[in-house]
This record gives structure tokens, sequence and C-alpha cells, in this order.
């Protein structure tokens, strides 16, 4: 008979994809975070002669956008055909899975 | 007075001999063909010995011997066991189960009559 | 300025070569090179639909007014983008796996298949997105407007409905034309698509072209624009925190649901791995879109004449420096996005009204005759053409009744907010089992019909759709329902409002709906089907807990395929999973293919609810029969190997569990079978031993009784003797010592005398047979006397034990499988399913009381003189009373009836 048990510890290149995933979970989030900055800003009627501040946040706004982009592309390009198959939920050996 | 005896036994040419030699000798003969309604037969009856096949249409004589070992009304009415099968199981099984006596068939009609007439007279 | 005629001229070339592109991709896409069609580039590219005229123009007029704010729209979906591991991925794979053409399809699919949800998803895309699309039309004609002037010498410039007119009708015929070339909507739109990706380069080029110019050509660079935008009148705008979240949030919510993204994403993905590629790359694509939008605004305001409008500054700035190609390049910046926006959203609306309004309401019109195929697909393409030219009609009609002369962005964010309303029951749908079908409906109704109330009819502004005073203070006079202030809130920005109230109310409602409500077994196989999409092994609910007898099955089956197709079937299966006889393991494999064979005859929906009543004793509903239908599919993509290594084990398995329970019932019967012969012995010789010893001591006998005790010590001697014979019968055919003396006979005639030979047998009431005497005019050519003995046997026996009020054995003569066999089928009990497998051993008696006439060794004897015939016997299950089936050996049969 098969083993149906499942290995307690992944070998460590499946330990590192199952991170990379993780990761691949995580930039949303800090995506999130950084994009909801804004909302801690000041906002109050500037005077006529004052400047403002709108080319620095701009600017604020785009590096977070790039440095996801940036993120985003790395962890697309480590990601391997059969990483598309794993579930969300289960952190399973993906040798394993089609013994369940 | 001739004593009665049941005989519950199926085989028809088993039944006519029994009762052929056994009423000759004074017994009153009554006879039974079906297990299922054996026990109440007995009760109904109640002889002074039972004569009782192994091999009985719809209950075994096993199970009715115990059915009439459980019953006060029956308990100790002598039951005479027969059977064709004849293995040391058997015997077993029915002295365990508190019959009075067992015979192996084929028999000899003296042999019956003798048995029923110790059993009787005990 | 350009004249008039160019510009449409241009636009035609423009408009050609998109069509040469189209047909191009669609050439090479038949002749199967995909290579570059499939490449996750065109894929990233297809989603730039997301950014339409309303992004080209509308971002800088939107930044004009309020600064960053406009990045929400690109920011909510550049976060759905980078965390397609969350919720696209799972969209993608159960977009594929369970083939879903559309948003109205998927939540339709997820919550049963149901088609009242379908259809009310669809109106409210269709009323959502019409206002999307009359923005577009309306972006294509503003910018001809401002662009082109009447030339003196050149065509006479139309009025800008007429120019309206005919971007709608150009635009129609190109969806038409690469929109419904296939009915299935798997075939994905190659064409359409690519040449969506060539206009996603045409209009990033363009936006990159004039951001250039306006940083590097209007003013000196970077820190000039910088300082610019810090000095400029949209530095002082002052922001709104509640606006920028809710935008993010509700712009990436729309990305997942608007109609033409899911087309672009989910219908027409080729690979799940483009994803991937996508999830930078198209962040990318807006943050490229984006870069310049602010520091064109700036300088927009700058420059331009005060009062110029700023959704325009994009044509505008570069036209009033004189730079003609670079507006002209602007131009069709503008006219692609707007275009390749119309195109996608059209088809994608026209694949749900076809499928969920057009075609359900059509066959509810002809129930019936939904047969003819080929009728029905002409029907969806027509009708599919009919829905695209209906959604621009309504953009149009749309477009002339608004008056086309809002914000453009104010339109775009209405239509969001609309659109939205399916997220509840969408993402609820994918990760919540527990969702259903009732709390789907209310969820979307109630935040449809918000929305309508809050947003929708007051954009029109007042005493056009809803009056003024109801606008203002309420219907009524209930200041609590004003549209705008539902509660009192009426700080909140009305998009803020609109998006909070239908969003909770619709979430609530979905919540509470699905909690207090009992979804249908279809709608729970399809919960789990898609919620579990990651997970093949679940969403298998087969015929797996059933406790089923073969037998109620195969008298089933008879009756439908007739009793030689149905034996020959369950015959087959009980062979391939080891077993002898009639009788397979109902195992769910065996249910499965049964009810396939038996849905090839009485349909499938009657077949499912045949082998329903059987199995689980209850009636099944036709859609219990589709979700079948979805798991047969999910089942042969299951790992086949996995399928084949376990039937194996199965096989093996059951074959060792027969020959354990065969073996066990024969070491029981070998015990039995000494105590048998003993008491077969013993019996008559007790009658005999009892007489003769009456006969020896008795005197006084009348003859009559000597008479009679002599004939019953010679019937029991007799008796003996017979079961002597039996036993040495049985004993030399079974060391194959049997000599056998073959003659040619009929059939017929050898049935008659068995019939003849038993007419003496002691039985409780005369039997009715049953016979045809053609089909018995076979000419054999074997062991008469052995044959006949096993008629002998088997008639008796039906004379014997049949015990029906109107006893009847029928005889019968049949072809199995090219061989003769000829069944003797009575009307009595039957023998039970436990015994079937016994009935051919030594002994083997049902009860005591037929030892009547036999000793238990008839059957026995019948299959070894079979077996040593070259034939076989064989109990038949399923007849409605004992049955037997003497199959004949080939080589017997000289001539066939």
């Amino acid at each position: 008979m098969i083993d149906r048990r499942k290995p307690v510890f992944l070998e460590r290149q499946t330990y590192r994809r199952h991170r990379l995933i993780d990761a691949s979970r995580l930039v949303p989030l800090a995506g999130a975070f950084l994009f909801f900055v804004p909302l801690l800003w000041e906002y109050k009627v500037v005077a006529p002669d004052e400047q403002g501040f709108l080319a620095e946040r701009m600017v604020y706004l785009f590096a977070v956008w790039f440095g996801l982009v940036v993120l985003a592309a790395r962890i697309a390009a480590r990601l391997r055909p059969e990483d598309f198959d794993r579930d969300h939920e289960v952190d399973v050996d993906p040798d394993s899975r089609d013994r369940g | 007075m001739g004593q009665h005896v049941l005989l519950i036994e199926d085989e028809p040419n088993i039944i006519e001999a029994i009762r052929f030699f056994l009423s000759r000798d004074g017994w009153k003969v009554s006879c039974h063909s079906d297990g299922a309604s054996a026990v109440a037969e007995v009760a109904r009856v109640s002889p002074d010995v039972v004569v009782l096949d192994v091999m009985l249409p719809n209950r075994s004589g096993f199970d009715i011997l115990k059915d009439l070992r459980a019953d006060p009304a029956t308990q100790a009415t002598p039951v005479l066991m027969l059977t064709a099968k004849g293995q040391t199981k058997d015997r077993e099984r029915a002295a365990h189960l508190g019959t009075s006596a067992f015979m192996t068939k084929p028999f000899s009609n003296a042999d019956l009559r003798e048995m029923l007439r110790s059993l009787i007279q005990a | 300025m350009l004249p008039y005629n160019i510009l449409v001229e241009v636009c035609v070339i423009y408009a050609a070569l998109l069509f040469g592109v189209a047909f191009l991709a669609e050439r090479r896409a038949k002749r199967g090179k995909l290579s570059w069609l499939r490449s996750p580039l065109v894929y990233t590219l297809s989603l730039s639909i997301y950014c339409t005229a309303w992004t080209f123009y509308g971002a800088v007029g939107y930044a004009a007014r309020s600064g960053l704010e406009f990045l929400t729209i690109y920011l909510g979906p550049t976060l759905v983008m980078v965390g397609w591991w969350w919720v696209l991925r799972k969209l993608v794979r159960i977009g594929r796996r369970q083939r879903i053409t559309s948003v109205a399809d998927l939540i339709s699919s997820r919550y049963g298949k149901s088609a009242v949800l379908g259809g009310v998803v669809t109106c409210l895309m269709v009323v959502a997105t019409t206002p999307y699309i009359a923005l577009q039309l309306q972006s294509v004609t503003l910018s001809f407007g401002v662009f082109a002037r009447p030339a003196p010498e050149g065509l006479a410039m139309p009025t800008q409905s007429v120019t309206t007119i005919w971007v709608a009708i150009g635009l129609t015929v190109f969806t038409v034309l690469f929109g419904t070339r296939n009915l299935d909507a798997n075939e994905r739109h190659h064409g359409v698509v690519t040449a969506i990706a060539v206009e996603a380069l045409v209009k990033l080029a363009a936006l990159l072209a004039v951001g250039a110019f306006v940083v590097w050509g209007i003013a000196s660079g970077p820190s000039e624009i910088m300082a610019r935008i810090n000095a400029s009148p949209i530095a002082k705008v002052p922001a709104d925190g509640s606006r920028w979240f809710a935008l993010i949030f509700l712009s990436g919510a729309a990305f997942l649901c608007l109609p033409r993204m899911f087309q672009v994403l989910v219908v027409e993905n080729e690979d799940e791995r483009h994803l991937a590629t996508a999830s930078w790359a198209f962040p990318l694509y807006m943050a490229l879109m984006s870069l310049f939008v602010l520091p064109i605004a700036v300088m927009g305001l700058a420059v331009l004449p005060a009062g110029s409008n700023p959704d325009l500054f994009v044509l505008t700035l570069p036209l009033s420096m004189d730079r003609n190609a670079l507006a002209m390049l602007a131009f069709l910046g503008g006219f692609s996005s707007a275009t390749s926006m119309v195109v996608v959203a059209s088809i994608a609306l026209s694949t749900m009204v076809s499928n969920h309004l057009v075609m359900p309401l059509w066959l509810g019109f002809r129930r019936g005759g939904a047969s003819m195929s080929g009728d029905v697909r002409q029907l969806v393409l027509m009708s599919r053409r009919l829905s695209i030219a209906g959604v621009l009609a309504l953009g149009y009609t749309y477009y002339r009744i608004s008056g086309g002369g809002e914000a453009l962005a104010a339109i775009g964010l209405i239509s969001f907010v609309g659109v939205v309303q399916v997220l509840p029951a969408m993402i609820g749908g994918i990760f919540w089992r527990g969702a259903t079908r009732i709390g789907a409906a209310a969820g979307i109704l109630s935040g449809f019909a918000i929305w309508l109330y809050t947003l929708f009819l007051p954009s029109f502004g007042p005493d056009v759709l809803l009056s003024a005073a109801l606008l203002d203070h309420g219907p009524g006079g209930f200041g609590w329902l004003t549209p705008q202030a539902l509660f009192g809130l009426g700080n909140l920005d009305p998009v803020v409002h609109a998006v909070m109230w239908s969003l909770v109310m619709n979430t609530t409602a979905f919540l509470v709906g699905s909690l207090a409500s009992f979804p249908r077994p279809l709608e729970r196989l399809q919960g789990a089907q898609i919620v579990n999409v990651f997970d093949y092994s679940t969403g298998r609910h087969g015929w797996a807990r059933s406790f089923v007898e073969a037998e109620d099955l195969l008298v089933m089956s008879q009756r439908i395929f007739g009793p030689r197709e149905a034996q020959a079937l369950f015959l087959t299966e009980a062979l391939a999973q080891g077993k002898d006889g009639y009788l397979p393991d109902p195992t769910p494999e065996f249910i499965d293919r049964l009810e396939r064979e038996l849905a090839g005859s009485v349909g499938a929906a009657t077949a499912h609810a045949m082998i329903g009543q059987i199995v689980t004793g209850a009636s099944v509903s036709v859609q219990d029969l589709m979700a079948v239908a979805d798991e047969t599919a999910q089942i042969m993509e299951y790992s086949s190997q996995l399928e084949t290594k376990s039937q194996e084990l199965a096989r093996t398995a059951r074959q060792l569990r027969d020959a354990n329970q065969k073996l066990t019932a024969l070491s029981v019967q070998k015990d039995a079978f000494l105590s048998q012969i003993s008491h077969e012995l013993r019996t008559p010789m007790t009658s005999i031993r009892a007489f003769s010893e009456i006969l020896m001591s008795e005197a006084d006998l009348t003859d009559a009784d000597k008479d009679r005790y002599s004939r019953i010590i010679h019937d029991e001697a007799l008796r003996l003797t017979r079961l002597l014979d039996a036993l040495l019968d049985l004993n030399v055919l079974e060391h194959g010592q049997a000599t056998f003396r073959p003659e040619t006979v009929v059939l017929r005639d050898m049935i008659d005398r068995a019939i003849l030979s038993t007419s003496g047998v002691r039985s409780a009431q005369p039997i009715t047979i049953v016979r045809n005497d053609a089909s018995e005019a076979v000419i054999l050519h074997t062991d008469v006397d052995r044959l006949s003995q096993v008629f002998i046997n088997l008639i008796a026996n039906a004379r014997k034990y049949c015990v029906a009020p109107q006893a009847r054995l029928t005889i019968r003569v049949v072809r199995v499988d090219g061989q003769t066999a000829i069944d003797f089928i009575d009307n009595g009990a039957g023998i039970p399913i436990v015994s079937q497998g016994l009935i051919f051993e030594k002994f083997s008696r049902l009860s005591d009381q037929s030892a009547a006439g036999g000793a238990g060794l008839g059957l026995a004897i019948c299959r070894e003189i079979m077996v040593r015939l070259g034939g076989s016997v064989s109990y038949l299950p399923g007849q409605g009373g004992a049955a037997f089936r003497v199959l004949l050996p080939q080589t017997a049969i000289i001539r066939a009836a």
C-alpha cells in the first residue's frame, strides 16, 4: 500500500517554493498598506501663497507602484508550472497530492 | 393403564413403525411432525415421555429441548432424543441441554422399548 | 487644425488595419499557429481594455479637478493583479474547469445553475454597462468635434450625433464579424484579442508621446514639471480620505466584476501561467498610462486658455502647439481606447444576454422542441449578433438621452458601483460553501436597488427621472429616505455614500439569506466543486454510499435492454470484477456505467431517475442528473492511472474475498457432508430395521400388515440404492471417468421426454409448462441420456418446489452470445441470493422440508454433467422465480432453430 501520511518536513526546495507563494500572497497586503498611507496625510486647504506637496506625493505613489511591479515580477519569474496547482490552504508536498 | 408417549418425528415410515410396536405393548402413542409447534404440543398433551428427533422441519430438536427444559411445566418430562447423524458432537450437545437419554438411528425396537420403560420408572 | 475629411480617412485606414490584424490572427489560429497569439504579452495587453477613453481623456480631466485621486482607479486593479494568488488564480481555474462564459454564468453555475440568477445578473450588467458604452461613444464624438474643423474644400462636417451613429455602426460590424465567429465561448476570440493588443500598444504609445512632449517639449524637464505641479491650483484642492479609500476598493472590485474584464481575464485566458506575467506587467502598463497624467493636466491648465475642457487636454495641448502628427497619434490613442472597450464589452454582454435571457425564454416558449441541435446553434449565433447591436443601440440611446455633457469620470464611477454589486455573491461563492442561491439573489437585488436609487437615477440630475423635491427631501417628505443621504448620512460624497450603503446592504442580505436558507442538491454540489476547485478528489459524489442489490438493478435493466443484453452486461462486469455468475458488486463505477448505458436507451434524465430510485430509494430530480454529468467530466480528468490501480486492487481484493468466502463455505460443507451422508443413509435404514424387527418378532400380524411392511422395507431399500447410485454417479463424473455416447436428437423431443418422465414426481399441485415449439427445433449431437438427466432434474425441481398459487414453468430457448441456451424459469419464490452460490454444491438443500425426494445431489450432478458435455448450467437471478440456464456446448449443435 501507498503511505498516505503527509511528510512532516518538506525538503528544502519545496520549502522554498511554499515561502515564495507566501510572499506572493503578502505583496498585495503590503501594497494596500502603502497605498493607504495617503489617508494619513494632512489635507488642509492650502493658502494661495503657499506651496503644496503634490509632486512629492505623486513621486511616492509611483515609487510604491513600481516597487510592487518589480516585486511581483521577481516572484513570477521564480514560479514553476507545478506551483499553479497548489491549493490555497493546504501546505502539502506536491508529490503527495495525488495520493490523498 | 399404559403410559403416554409423544413421538416428535417427521419421517412417516419411522412414525408408523414406532407407533405399531409401542401400541402393541399397551402404550398410548401421540405423534407430531412439525418442529415449530412441538413445544406447545408437549404442553398440550403432557405425555409421560417424549421421543424427539433432531432433524425436524422448521425447528431443530435441540432448540425444542432447550425450551422444554426452560418451562417448569415440562421441565421434568423425560425426553429421549433420536438422531440419524450419530456424531459425538450431537450426543454431547443433547446431554448438555438436559436430555434424559440419547439413541442413534437405526435402533433396535427392543432397545427403544427398554429405554422408554426405564425413563418412566426413573 | 486638421480638415475633417483627413481625420475620417485616417480613422478608416486605422480601422481597416485593425480588421486586417484581427483577420490574420483568426486565420493563424484556425491553422493552429498560435505561438505568439498565446503569449502572456498578448494576454497582458488585452487586459488594457480596463483603460478606456475614460482613462485616456478622462484621467487628465479628473486630475485637473481632484489631483491625485484619479490614481485610485488604477491602484485598486494593481492590488488585485499583484494579489493574483488570492482571487484571480481561483477565478481563472474555475472559469476553465467549469467552462464559464461570463460573470452571469459564473454566478448562475455556482448557485445551482440558477436561470433566474443568471438573468438578474445579466440585467444588472446591461444597465450598469450601458452608460459606460455611451461614455465611449461620447468621447469619440467629442474628440472628433474638438479636433476637426470644417475645411472649405472638404466634406461638410456632419453634426455630432451623425458621427456617433457611424461610430456605433462601425463598432457593431467589427464586433459581429470577429466576436460571433464561433459559438463556444471557450474557443477564444483570437482576432479580437489580437486587435485589442495592438490598440493597447497604440494608446500607450500615444499617451507616453504626449507626456514626453509636455515634459520635455513644453516644459524643460522633470524638475520644472515638479515645481509647476506644486505651484498649480491642483495642489490646492483639498483631498477626501473617504473617497481615496472607497475608490481604491471600488476599482479593485470592479476590475473583477466588469463583464469586459471578466471576458479578457477569465474567458479569453489561454493558460493560467499567463496570470503570473500579467500580475506585474499589467500594473506596469497602468503605471505608465498614469505617469504623465498629472503633468499634462498641470501644463494644460497653465498653457491653454481658461475655460478649456480639461477632459480634452491630451488632444488640445499638442494642437495648440501645432503638433498635428502628435495630436493625430493622441486622437488614435483615444479612438483605440474607446473602440476596444466597446467591442469587448458588447461581446461579453451579448454572451450573457443570449445565454441568460434569450435562450431560457426561447426554450420556455417552445418546450420540447430543443432537440433540433442545428436549429439552436443558428439561433444562438443570431441572438448574439442581435444582442451586440442591441447593446450598442442602448449605449447610443443613453448617450442621446443624457445629453452627453457631463464630466466623463462621473459616469465611469456610477457604472463601477453598479457592476460591483455582484462582488459579494461572486467572492462569497468561490470561497464559502455555505453561500446559497437565495442569499446571492437577495444580495444582488438589494444592492442593485440601492444603487439605482442612490446613484444611478439621481445621476440624470433633478427632475429628469427623480423629481428635485424627492432628491432634496426624500420620497413623501421622509427625509431619511433621501436618495443621496440615506438615514441622514448627508455629509458623505454621493459615490462613497452609494458604495457604502449598497455593499453593506448587499453583503448583509447575502449573508443572512445564505445562513437562513437551505441549498438545493445541485447548489451544494456546484458549491463544493467551485470552492474546492484545486482539490480534485472532492467533488466525487457518485453513488458511493449506496447499498443496493445487484439483482434489483438487473431486474430493472432487463426491462429496458431486454434480458439478453442486460445479462451480457452484468456478466461482463462480474467477470471484470473477478466474480462468478451474473451479479457483480454494485460498485459506484458499475452503477455509473449502467446509468450511461441506460441513458442511451431511455435518455439521461430517466436513466438517472431510475437508478436513483433503486440506489437511494428516493426520487431524483433532473438537476441531480446535470450534476452527475459534471462529475463524470471531473472524474475523467482525475488521474486515470490512480483509477486503474485502485480498480486492480479492488478486483484482487474482491477475488480474494470471494475465494475466502467460498473456502469457508466449502469447509463448513465438508463438515456437514459426513453428518449429511450419515443422515441420508441412516434414515431409510431406521425404517428397514424397525419393520424387519416387527416382522421377525411380532407373531400375530395380519397379511395386510405383513404385505405393507415388506413394501416399506423394499421402498426404503430402493431409496438407499438410489442414493448410493447418485453418489457413485457424481464420483464418476467428478473424476472424469464417465463415458459419453453422443447421439443426434431434436431438442424438442428431449424436453418432451423429460417432462413426461417427471410427471410422477410428488408435487403439491399441478404445474403449467409454457414452451415455444418453434424455438425448440434445434438438432443436437450429444449424450442424450446425460442431457436428459439434467432436464429431468430441473423440471422435477420446479414441480417439487414451485409453490406459486398457479405454478408455471417456462422453458425457452434463447441465443446468448452466439450460444444456445435453455432457460427453465418458474414463478415460485426463487432462491435467496445467499444460497445462489451454493445450490450446485453437494447436499446443499435449502431446507429439510425439501428433502422429500432427492438427496440434494441433483444439481451437483447436473453441473458435473454440463461441464463434461462442454456446456454449463447456472442460476439466473432476477427472473421473478427460480431460474436455471443450461448453456449448450457450441459443438453439440448441428442445426439451430
